[in-house]
């Protein structure tokens, strides 16, 4: 499905392109360092045949990575969890490891699109089709993952505050594969959520989306994270609202600071889907559900 | 450039010569002639074109042709089987009244069956979001949440 730009599909035709589907890893890489910025990469589709289709990509080569062996799993890996980038996004909202471990990931993972949508769109093609609505990205921001990309002379690991670079853009350039994506274990005591804002409850574009995790020692806050999505270029984390937060008591008055801390972080534009005054003033609203949840979550654990 | 691709339709396996610019849901249309997937917006979002892909809901108009190659694929016209006449859905949502033009109904019967499947017993909550990715423009989906309940309750008679 389409998103920030907001183009109905007239149902015209696909344009006409050379098909593949390489068996390896090797072969997709070299397809796609040869052919440059005429292919694409096809993974779930959900995103690329609606832009084909409205004439926003036009490739002359289409490489189908779903033949490529093991880039959808989920396994444990040192400290952490790794994600094939070809994982559905279903199957990251229905694993039970990743609820535990990451509950925003699986919390954003049930908001998207639709059941039919979830069962083809992957975390990779999400990721790297960087709309700055990505529902999976701000919480893999507040986890600070790792994404490993894969190029013909070899692989890089990219911090995902380094990933996004503007509306539709990443470092992922022609030529090169999202492999799979590394997120650390939170530390002992963090609760996470994600809280999505659409003009509807379901198969939505966010108005605004919100991932936020506390560490909690005691009463006072270790560390905390929050991203935000739809209100930039990019995904962002909020960091003057972070700095408002850490080291401090979690409380009414430190909640209501980093709200309006994360408003100012925010730099939305005016769309179709709500004016840019909207948008921020929604970005304090779900800011402070969102902390006030974390803090209702971690006084009920402590009993 | 044509190419050869199998595929596996309401478990009988078909052989198609298609361009890779075109979908599955152009491929069950108009190659195999089974009319009864419908084209609501050829983006993903109405989900009149929902088929099961090897188990699984999808919509079929986001996936092309060549990716089908080797696929189990079942459409509206496969929902019947074992269970004919029809299937426990199909028959509530007859009971139910929940069919007005009926052009939804196809996509809406595969996604509903699709979900009986994995759970028997859903609440109306989980249902609605099921559906999502479903739109009826006449019903306002009262009528096919009450069908999809009378059908998980039929189906857990039957078993039971």
């Amino acid at each position: 499905m389409f998103c920030c730009g907001c183009l109905l599909s007239d149902m015209g035709s696909l344009p006409s392109f050379r098909y593949f589907e390489p068996p390896t890893l090797q072969y997709a890489l070299y397809l796609l360092n040869r052919y440059g910025d005429s292919a694409c990469v096809l993974a779930g589709g959900t995103d690329l045949i609606v832009q084909m289709r409205d004439g926003i990509k036009k490739p002359r080569y289409v490489v189908n990575i779903k033949k490529v062996q093991r880039l959808n799993e989920i396994r444990v890996e040192e400290n952490g969890v790794v994600i094939g980038a070809l994982t559905v996004v279903n199957a990251i909202h229905e694993s039970s490891l990743i609820k535990e471990m990451f509950p925003a990931l699986n919390q954003a993972a049930g908001m998207l699109a639709s059941y039919q949508v979830r069962n083809r769109a992957t975390i990779g093609g999400n990721l790297c089709n960087a709309s700055p609505a990505a529902d999976l990205a701000p919480p893999l921001l507040i986890y600070e993952a790792k994404l490993r990309i894969a190029d013909v002379s070899g692989e890089e690991e990219v911090p995902i505050e380094h990933f996004f670079l503007g509306p539709g853009k990443t470092v992922v350039n022609p030529g090169k594969i999202l492999k799979e994506i590394y997120v650390p274990k939170p530390k002992e005591g963090t609760y996470s959520i994600h809280l999505k804002f659409g003009a509807r409850r379901a198969m939505e574009c966010a108005i605004v989306n919100v991932a936020a995790s506390i560490t909690f020692e005691d009463n006072i806050c270790k560390d905390v994270k929050i991203a935000l999505g739809s209100v930039a270029p990019t995904p962002i984390r909020a960091k003057t609202a972070e700095a408002e937060v850490c080291g401090k008591e979690v409380d009414e008055e430190v909640i209501e600071k980093a709200a309006e801390a994360a408003a100012r972080d925010s730099r939305p534009i005016s769309d179709i889907r709500a004016s840019a005054e909207y948008r921020r003033d929604m970005v304090k609203v779900f800011v402070k559900r969102a902390l006030h949840s974390l803090l209702t979550e971690s006084n009920m654990r402590k009993g | 450039m044509k190419q050869r691709i199998k595929l596996f339709v309401n478990g009988e396996a078909y052989e198609v010569y298609t361009e890779p610019n075109r979908t599955l849901l152009d491929v069950l249309r108009e190659d195999l002639e089974l009319t009864g997937t419908k084209r609501g917006c050829d983006s993903g979002e109405c989900g009149a074109c929902t088929v099961l892909l090897n188990g699984e809901p999808v919509n079929s108009c986001l996936i092309l042709a060549p990716e089908a190659d080797g696929q189990d694929v079942v459409t509206i016209e496969g929902i019947s089987r074992p269970t004919l006449p029809l299937h426990p859905v199909q028959e509530a949502f007859i009971e139910k009244w929940a069919i007005q033009c009926g052009f939804c109904t196809p996509g809406i019967i595969v996604s509903a069956k699709a979900l009986l499947d994995r759970n028997p017993n859903p609440s109306e909550e989980e249902i609605k979001m099921t559906l999502v990715g479903n739109l009826c423009r006449c019903t306002g989906y009262v009528k096919i949440v009450e069908a999809v309940k009378a059908a998980a309750e039929k189906m857990r008679r039957k078993i039971s």
